[in-house]
């Protein structure tokens, strides 16, 4: 299952980079599947069908009752009958028209909200679901996706799918019924003029249909040029001091340059293309007015048809002139929706790797002991190469278990087993005797917790960010934990103290004020399991000790484990594994270990410094 | 799964009998969308971008005005051949010029149409890019005081979003220039083909005026909080997935999961409001044409009927009513592009006012290559600040060849020194010589390249490992690279990376541990090949392997030239040939290890307290150490 999702994560890399890739039948099953998501809004999306079908049939009568009154004024209809009766059949036909406007804004009105409302609704219902699964996917899954690829399918796709039903869906049965039934009218009128009056839909309809497509591939490829931009310039910023310490101002402006140039000279091709186009349409839907206005004109002459009728057809035509011309807009719509639904759902139906099983019960925390049990495991990246291999320990309630290892060696990955944020490939790890993946996950996680090498700031509180675990814990709980973890006096002299925001928009906080934040973080939940993992390498060693020293109160409930490279950081330890290759190569107390002379003997004298060599110099 | 979820938010509701202390996103603080609609200064300043394309831009106006003239004939033709060519008995050659003038008009319009979009789609581009390269180009020689202080992520919205929204001013300017045209010209033309319809008829148009005015502040509230509430909701989904490992460690999936559908439910409302009052306008809109229609109708129908108007001039107003709203609609979203195009060109020409501080002298010197290497500092007086010094009266000379080690606690002034030699700042008093010139006599680039630094934060660029190390000689050879890396000991991993030195480092580098960046860092250093080395020591954890090959490696850096370090570790500082201590801006001693440690002052204290980093003796005891040796 775990390599169900790592494969899932690959594939959604996969699918992000070959946009084009999803086939006709893909495409469709997609836009079943939005179609029936908006369905789902029943009254809505029959509010916002039924008023497209309304507001079109007034819009078509519009055209007519504008040639009527033509005519009307032209005495024409009643055979130049008394002026006081064809003044009236011109109120009346200008009552109707007024009638026929209104009521065509109001319809369109009712059209437009609905649709987009349904779309709103849509997009709601998506970025919930899409919060959901991104909230659980496992680790595994975030470690193979780029977090930038994720913010496009939440952001940019999702917004496609969203824009389907207003812009592709809805639209496709306006255009419909104003050209289809547009057409008949007016080829039945005149044969040999509505076929002249709809001339320009062919063309038009190709022509913005081919542009819009090819703007939304030249588009994509424009925003992958404005990327190489976007870093070149970032980095630069971000880089200022190397970028002045070299005096390499110069190659920086040759860099900014190329990228700049690269993506305006696309961005000079698309405005050729549009432009190119939009005058070809607006030339050939007037070429048609224009064969309509001379064939016309001649059929008026002969007394074929009344000017009337004439003028009716030349409405027809303006009116629509924009709806033909947006065609393509919904030719794109479509495509924007099955491209981008391909990745949005791709991404809303992976499955969860970490899950609770369907037997899973909450934890019972009797002897509080920690065992791994012969635990073997591998990436499920790189299934066939074991991180740890073998590993077996066995930690009580009050120990502390150091381990340390070189770069490498697995050791920040066992500690991401043991609250399951990966699933061990071979052995178990046990709680009281109870595997861990029998275990409901909700309640493992409160009683494992883990401090993070790099524990992620949320741009809230300092009071919330410390009782993140717990959002309704007591503020003097949140106090204490942010003195046992030496934060307090260092919170105490902010502008607002507990209430100052930290995180990206806020106060920037040290790395080794982060570490002891998240300490704290940690220390809230009263874990029975607290994990150390290199926590504390941006923290001062004096600060260290003292954080240690606070926590020695506590310690004796739970079970420490304190994964670090600096030894000064486990060397009081209960016992320390030293791993390599994913074995536990040696173990002990320190004392024990620098007597055996190994591995972390060399390790020791590596990192502390002898004595008084130098005194002797 | 579903009604997994569905227990886990009633557990949350339960416990909660108040509200729980977390929030998901943050709410950002807006920057102001809109400023005053007009403002010379700034319009002036922009004018200055578009002044180089002077022609194009005229031309493009006098294309937009030929396009819009096209527009108002248009329906003039067609009144000439109704009331010309079409009647009974009428005469066919007044049809055929007319068709002659619709298919001269409509070649015209196409030709305009093309000439103005091309010219005015393309000058914005061209602004844009030649704004952004400016501001790019200005940040290039800004003093480092002002990029210290400013984010990058906030200078960054200034390269990118304002920008966007001068171009898009520009575009809608040139055309909000036919709008009014069209405007002018549909009402001139009506008054003049029937001077009373046409009042009649236009007497709808303040109408719409009137409620435009009452509508726009409200719906522009709306659209703003529907634009809010979705950056808030965009920000709480990034913040899921940037923060998704602490999420799941603190299990807080269900109480974020609630906080998350309050905001995207408040987003869906906002939304729903906005796209309320967007549509309001519609039938208002209809239902004034449908009036002014029914009134040509009825009035100039009876004309017509009376002989009184021809029939073409009818059907040329109702040809003008439906394109007559138009330009009105178009010119009050155009209000809000100007206030926006304000907003951010005075965010742009905040950016471009921002002095250089730090330029050429006029007759500026280029620091010769074969200069001496010798750096010295002469009663430097030096503040970010210039009220609160952070070097006070500092005078240290290093010889060529030299290495000096600079410690002292955490802000005593050892950064300042390293960066005063590379002149990032201008002291306020005394002098900064290299090679035996003042630094501000020279020209930064020749100064630039005499002084290697490496930072304590190694910043890789993205791109190959090779590009990466010839950062600053672009010409040097792989040769050349391949033996730095060798001599700084990173040519192992570096064979071992996937395509050694053509790897591509990820963004920053962050495919490399920080020791293996360190390392590359240092090879970039070493193929500056300059006579002075400037190094900051990294404080940062490094694992002790690849501290071993570092150590090593900085000796190789050394070899023959002139070094500046500002030491953490021990075992660089006992191997410096001088070490200066620094402490609260004060140069307070200078000598060797054996020296000092004879000393017995703040640097023998120091070293005695016996950790393996001056940077990990808490500070306490490092006050200790100060003041007890003030006292001796």
């Amino acid at each position: 299952m775990t390599i169900e999702n790592s494969n899932g994560a690959r594939k959604l890399s996969a699918s992000l980079a070959h946009v084009h890739a999803a086939g006709w039948g893909k495409g469709l099953s997609i836009l079943t599947r939005i179609t029936v998501m908006a369905l789902r809004h029943p009254w809505q999306s029959a509010a916002a069908i039924g008023a497209t079908f309304i507001a079109s049939a007034f819009q078509l009568m519009i055209p007519q009752l504008l040639g009527r009154a033509v005519d009307e004024a032209q005495g024409i209809t009643n055979g130049g009958s008394a002026a006081a009766v064809a003044q009236d059949a011109l109120l009346a036909t200008a009552l109707l028209l007024l009638g026929a406007s209104i009521l065509r804004g109001l319809f369109t009105m009712v059209q437009n909200y609905y649709s987009e409302a349904v779309g709103h609704h849509i997009g709601y219902e998506l970025r919930l679901a899409c919060y959901e699964k991104i909230q659980r996917l496992s680790f595994s899954f975030h470690d193979g996706v780029h977090s930038g690829d994720l913010i496009t399918i939440v952001l940019l796709d999702l917004e496609g799918v969203r824009m389907y039903f207003s812009t592709a869906f809805v639209r496709l049965f306006f255009l419909s019924v104003l050209i289809g039934i547009g057409a008949y009218l007016m080829i039945s009128t005149d044969l040999v003029l509505g076929l002249l009056a709809l001339s320009f839909v062919p063309f038009v309809g190709w022509r913005s249909s081919v542009t819009q497509l090819r703007l939304r591939a030249t588009w994509l490829d424009l925003q992958e040029r404005l990327q190489v931009l976007t870093r070149v310039m970032e980095e630069n910023l971000g880089g200022i001091r190397v970028v002045r310490a070299f005096a390499a101002q110069d190659h920086e402006m040759d860099k900014f340059e190329a990228a700049s140039r690269n993506a305006l000279n696309l961005a000079h091709q698309r405005v050729g293309i549009r432009v190119a186009n939009t005058s070809a349409m607006t030339f050939s839907f007037f070429a048609a007015m224009g064969l309509v206005l001379w064939v016309g004109g001649g059929k008026v002459m002969s007394g074929e048809i009344t000017v009337g009728t004439l003028a009716s057809f030349l409405t027809f035509m303006t009116i629509l002139q924009m709806p033909v011309r947006q065609l393509g807009l919904m030719v794109n719509a479509f495509a924007r929706a099955s491209t981008c639904g391909a990745r949005l759902f791709g991404l809303l139906d992976l499955e969860i790797a970490v899950r609770d099983d369907e037997k899973a019960a909450d934890l019972t925390v009797t002897e509080g002991t920690l065992r791994f049990n012969n635990v073997s495991f591998a990436y499920p990246s790189a299934p066939e190469q074991n991180v740890l291999q073998d590993v077996n320990f066995e930690a009580r309630r009050g120990e502390t278990i150091g381990i340390v290892g070189p770069p490498g060696s697995g050791k920040s990955t066992l500690a991401h087993l043991i609250p399951r944020f990966y699933d061990v490939t071979g052995g178990s790890i046990t709680i009281d005797g109870q595997d861990i993946r029998k275990i409901r996950l909700k309640s493992l996680r409160r009683s494992v917790v883990v401090v993070q090498q790099d524990s992620f700031l949320f741009t809230t509180t300092i009071e919330n960010n410390i009782a993140y675990g717990d959002p309704w814990a007591k503020e003097q709980n949140i106090a204490r934990a942010s003195e046992s973890a030496q934060l307090h006096n260092y919170v105490l002299g902010l502008p607002s103290a507990y209430g100052t925001v930290v995180g990206e928009r806020g106060v920037s906080l040290s790395g080794g004020q982060r570490q002891r934040l998240s300490i704290a973080r940690a220390l809230m939940l009263k874990p029975t399991v607290m994990v150390f993992d290199d926590s504390t390498a941006a923290i001062d060693a004096g600060t260290e000790q003292r954080i240690r020293s606070a926590m020695r109160r506590y310690a004796s409930d739970r079970v420490t484990i304190i994964v670090a490279h600096r030894l000064s950081s486990l060397m009081h330890a209960d016992r320390i594994l030293f791993i390599e290759g994913g074995q536990i190569v040696e173990q002990g107390t320190h004392e024990e270990l620098l007597a055996m002379g190994g591995r972390y003997r060399a390790l020791y004298d590596l990192q502390i410094r002898p004595d008084d060599d130098a005194m002797s110099a | 799964m579903a009604e997994e979820l569905e227990t886990e938010r009633a557990d949350v509701r339960e416990d909660g009998r108040r509200p729980p202390r977390a929030v998901v996103g943050s709410h950002r603080i807006e920057e102001e969308i809109f400023g005053k609609v007009f403002d010379k200064n700034i319009v002036s300043r922009i004018w200055a971008f578009v002044d180089p394309y002077k022609t194009k831009v005229m031309w493009a106006v006098v294309a937009v005005l030929i396009f819009t003239a096209m527009q108002l004939l248009i329906p003039l033709i067609i009144r000439y051949a109704i009331d010309h060519g079409m009647q009974t008995g009428g005469n066919h050659s007044a049809l055929v010029y007319a068709i002659g003038a619709f298919l001269a008009a409509i070649s015209v319009n196409f030709a305009a149409s093309y000439a103005q979009e091309t010219l005015v789609g393309n000058v914005a581009e061209d602004v844009l890019f030649d704004i952004r390269k400016a501001m790019f180009s200005h940040l290039q020689r800004v003093s480092l005081s002002f990029m210290d202080k400013t984010e990058v992520g906030r200078l960054m919205s200034r390269l990118q979003g304002d920008v966007n929204s001068m171009q898009e001013f520009l575009e809608t300017s040139v055309l909000s220039v036919g709008d009014i045209t069209l405007l002018i010209g549909i009402v001139v033309v009506m008054l003049y083909l029937d001077f009373g319809l046409g009042l009649l008829t236009l007497s709808a148009l303040p109408v719409l005026f009137i409620v435009r005015i009452f509508w726009l502040p409200r719906a522009r509230k709306s659209f703003m909080a529907a634009h809010e509430t979705n950056s808030i909701t965009s920000g709480a989904l990034a913040e899921a997935i940037h923060g998704v490992r602490a999420v799941q460690s603190m299990n807080r999936q269900p109480v974020n999961f609630m906080l998350f559908d309050e905001k995207a439910g408040a987003n869906l409302r906002t939304h729903l409001t906005a796209a309320r009052y967007a549509q309001v306008m519609v039938p208002i809109v209809d239902t004034l044409t449908g009036i002014a229609m029914a009134l040509v109708i009825v009035v100039g129908g009876a004309r017509v009927l009376g002989r009184a108007l021809d029939v073409g001039v009818m059907v040329a107003f109702l040809f003008y009513i439906q394109r007559f709203f138009d330009p009105i609609r178009s010119l009050t979203l155009q209000y809000s592009v100007m206030q926006r195009a304000m907003a951010s060109g005075q965010r742009l020409t905040d950016v471009l006012d921002v002095k250089v501080d730090i330029k050429d002298a006029p007759n500026a010197k280029v620091l010769p290559a074969d200069m001496d290497g010798s750096v010295e500092f002469r009663d430097v007086v030096f503040g970010y600040n210039p009220k609160h010094p952070v070097l006070k009266n500092v005078s240290f000379k290093v010889n060529p060849g030299e290495t000096v080690a600079l410690v002292g606690p955490t802000g005593s002034g050892k950064s300042s020194c390293m960066s005063l030699i590379h002149r990032f700042y201008d002291v306020q008093q005394g002098q900064v010589l290299v090679g035996g010139h003042d630094v501000r006599d020279l020209t930064q680039d020749s100064l630039g390249r005499q002084i290697a630094m490496v930072l304590q934060e190694p910043f890789l660029f993205t791109g190959s490992v090779f590009e990466n190390i010839r950062y600053q000689r672009t010409d040097a050879t792989r040769e050349q690279v391949i033996e730095a890396a060798k001599a700084v000991g990173a040519h192992d991993f570096i064979m071992r990376l996937p395509d050694g030195y053509d790897s591509i480092l990820g963004q920053r580098g962050g495919n490399l541990s920080l020791g293996q960046r360190q390392l590359i860092s240092f090879a970039r250093a070493l193929v500056a090949d300059a006579k002075i080395l400037v190094l900051d020591e990294a404080t940062a954890n490094i694992d002790s392997y690849t501290e071993m090959l570092i150590q090593k490696a900085l000796v190789k850096l050394l070899e023959g030239r002139t070094g500046l370090v500002i030491a953490h570790r021990l075992a660089t500082i006992r191997e410096a040939d001088r070490i200066i201590v620094l402490q609260n801006g004060e140069l307070v001693e200078s000598g060797n290890h054996a020296e000092l440690m004879r000393n017995e002052k703040l640097y023998a204290k120091l070293y005695n307290l016996n950790y393996a980093s001056f940077d990990d003796i808490p500070d306490q005891l490092v006050e200790e150490a100060a003041s007890t040796s003030s006292r001796t």
